[in-house]
């Protein structure tokens, strides 16, 4: 086991644990949410992350995820996570707009975030800045259409400074994706638009690390497969892990679940078992990104009607 | 007035901050702007939730975008980018909606902005201004780009009766004398009732006084004078009722202890015949015509 993979270990359990406590503290849901989209905000703000870059959350409801994130950097304490969604908090229970400097927006109304990114991209572009904008959304948000507006605007004015990240857990509001709004496969849709387009497991860090080295001429859109409730076996895709709190049998149960991932990792990715204690398998199309990368529909593919 | 907003904003076109974003609106308007502004000058196509969220990101970086629109497409299509992307962070977006109240006349209901301003302005920090003459567009675009707040920018057209002589351009003015009633007007719809006022005696006419910048701020010492002697206030405006100045001033006075015996309101009444007209047939069917409110004022309906 490397240093750097024993560090992500560490990290990634962690901060798992770290998530369940507080949820469980403050008697809050949306649990699943957070734990799809855990690992990409950890790897994105440890390792992809600078000092001229900043991040917008536009899947508000994930709050939790961030602001364990921001703890994990020493960007918040202990103390500030005891009183998440408490009275008088900084930490309600979508980001708010003001009192943490590293979150430019409060966001929780779905179909903001893509905007608001592209607007801080394009903007640091026109004041000849440095650095990236990334920008992480759900799946189900995409039924928004002002994702759909950002998306042409981003592609339009080749905003390459910015990043699109798609957690892709499967379920929404009141159903599967698939059941309430069909756009599968939806990298697909991205393609089509010209955009380069990545398709990733979102628990795997090397993974998500590898997809986020390269800049292209516009923006890049990184389709990352998840499971909502990763790594407490009872929530994994569950949709009731949407919207309710854990009892403290629950609570038990759930860290127990993250120890032993924790002590089966050997590369930050959190392992799943089956009832038998078998490793499950990774929940993304297992495509080299590099062949993905081929794979990419060419702008001159779409002949006449790109114009 | 929109050829001399242009104007003024090309003259602050060499501002290293002011982006503009239009919604694919300005043909035959807007191209010394666009000419003038290069690459800061953005179309950001028909989506204009897109642009008012792209708009609070460029704020977000310290650049000091203008968003630009048919009234009704930048202030109510993207209502909640409004509220929860600019306001809500008192980013300094200038949403400038053409066509104020029903200046699109026949082109329909779709068109007109009859309830922007009282919308708007439950929202945190943004403030509203309505020029009334062209000759106040200049000022206020120089006043907007100081400020540190969300705004919005209702153009519509000026109406300056031949001959007349306005005082420059503050909140609150006085534009003509009378010892009738105290008449206060939001925006341009101010020209015909002061040409009305201009041919009446002075000691019939009313006390005309117009107002630029919503919510107001406390009126001058003037008015409240005028407002003592006549005991009488009429506000009109070309919004409805609902979150409307005369809504703001009868709060105001009742709780500054100033109320005047008589007080009427004379605001836009929708589409009262259901047909469809010119902005001077809508202003009729609502009685915000100047013969309406010369009525009003000597102390008819």
């Amino acid at each position: 086991m490397s240093h750097e993979n024993d560090q992500c270990g560490n990290l990634y359990c962690r901060a798992r644990q770290r998530l369940l406590q507080m949820h469980f503290e403050s008697g809050v849901g949306h649990i699943g949410g957070n734990l799809s989209s855990l690992d990409l905000m950890l790897c994105l703000h440890h390792k992809v992350i600078g000092r001229d870059d900043r991040f917008v959350l536009s899947k508000g409801h994930s709050a939790g995820a961030l602001y364990v994130t921001l703890w994990s950097l020493g960007m918040l304490q202990d103390d500030d996570l005891k009183r998440f969604h408490k009275d008088g908090t900084v930490l309600s229970g979508h980001p708010p707009s003001r009192g943490i400097d590293s979150v430019p927006f409060a966001t929780g109304s779905l179909g903001h975030g893509p905007s608001l990114a592209a607007g801080l991209a394009l903007g640091k572009r026109l004041r000849g800045e440095p650095g990236r904008v990334f920008c992480l959304t759900s799946d189900g948000e995409w039924n928004e259409g002002s994702c759909w507006e950002a998306l042409i605007f981003a592609q339009h004015h080749r905003l390459s400074n910015l990043s699109l990240i798609i957690d892709l857990n499967g379920l929404q509001g009141f159903g599967t994706t698939r059941e309430v709004a069909d756009l599968g496969p939806l990298a697909d849709k991205f393609r089509v638009f010209g955009l380069r387009t990545l398709e990733i497991d979102g628990h795997d860090p090397l993974a998500i690390r590898e997809a986020f080295i390269e800049t292209a001429g516009g923006p890049t859109v990184i389709v990352a497969t998840t499971l909502k409730g990763c790594g407490v076996s009872f929530m994994e895709n569950r949709m009731e892990w949407h919207y309710l709190p854990l009892d403290e049998d629950q609570y038990r149960r759930a860290i127990a679940d993250v120890r032993q991932a924790c002590e089966a990792t050997t590369t930050g990715r959190i392992m799943r078992f089956d009832e038998g204690g078998h490793v499950l398998p990774a929940p993304h199309r297992d495509v080299p990104l590099a062949h993905q990368e081929l794979a990419r529909v060419q702008p001159k593919d779409l002949g006449g009607r790109r114009a | 007035m929109r050829n001399v907003f242009c104007k003024s904003l090309v003259a602050q076109a060499r501002r290293p901050d002011f982006v503009f974003l239009t919604g694919d609106l300005g043909y035959k308007a807007l191209e010394p702007l666009r000419d003038a502004m290069g690459e800061r000058f953005l179309n950001a196509g028909i989506a204009e939730q897109n642009m008012v969220s792209v708009g609070a990101g460029l704020a977000r970086t310290g650049l000091r975008p203008w968003v630009y629109s048919i009234a009704p497409f930048v202030y109510a299509r993207p209502f909640e980018q409004i509220r929860s992307d600019i306001c809500l962070h008192g980013l300094p977006v200038v949403l400038v909606g053409n066509g104020g109240g029903y200046a699109y006349g026949v082109m329909g209901a779709t068109h007109h902005a009859i309830e922007d301003y009282g919308v708007l302005l439950g929202l945190p920090g943004l403030r509203a201004y309505a020029p009334a003459f062209d000759s106040d567009v200049e000022a206020m675009v120089t006043k907007l780009f100081a400020a540190a707040h969300p705004a919005y920018f209702r153009l519509g057209l000026s109406e300056l009766p031949e001959g007349a002589e306005v005082p420059p351009y503050v909140p609150w003015r006085k534009l003509c004398h009378g010892g009738g009633a105290t008449v206060l007007v939001v925006g341009p719809l101010v020209g015909g009732i002061l040409a009305t006022a201009l041919r009446q005696d002075e000691a019939r006419r009313p006390s005309l006084w117009l107002l630029t910048e919503l919510p107001p701020e406390e009126p001058p010492t003037e008015f409240l004078d005028d407002l003592r002697r006549s005991d009488h206030l009429i506000v009109v405006e070309e919004h409805v009722a609902h979150g409307g100045l005369g809504q703001m001033m009868a709060c105001a006075l009742l709780e500054s202890g100033r109320a005047p015996r008589r007080f009427v309101t004379r605001t836009a009444a929708g589409y009262v015949s259901g047909r469809y007209g010119s902005q001077k047939f809508h202003r009729s069917e609502s009685g915000l015509d100047a013969a309406s409110v010369a009525t009003l004022a000597a102390g008819g309906e």
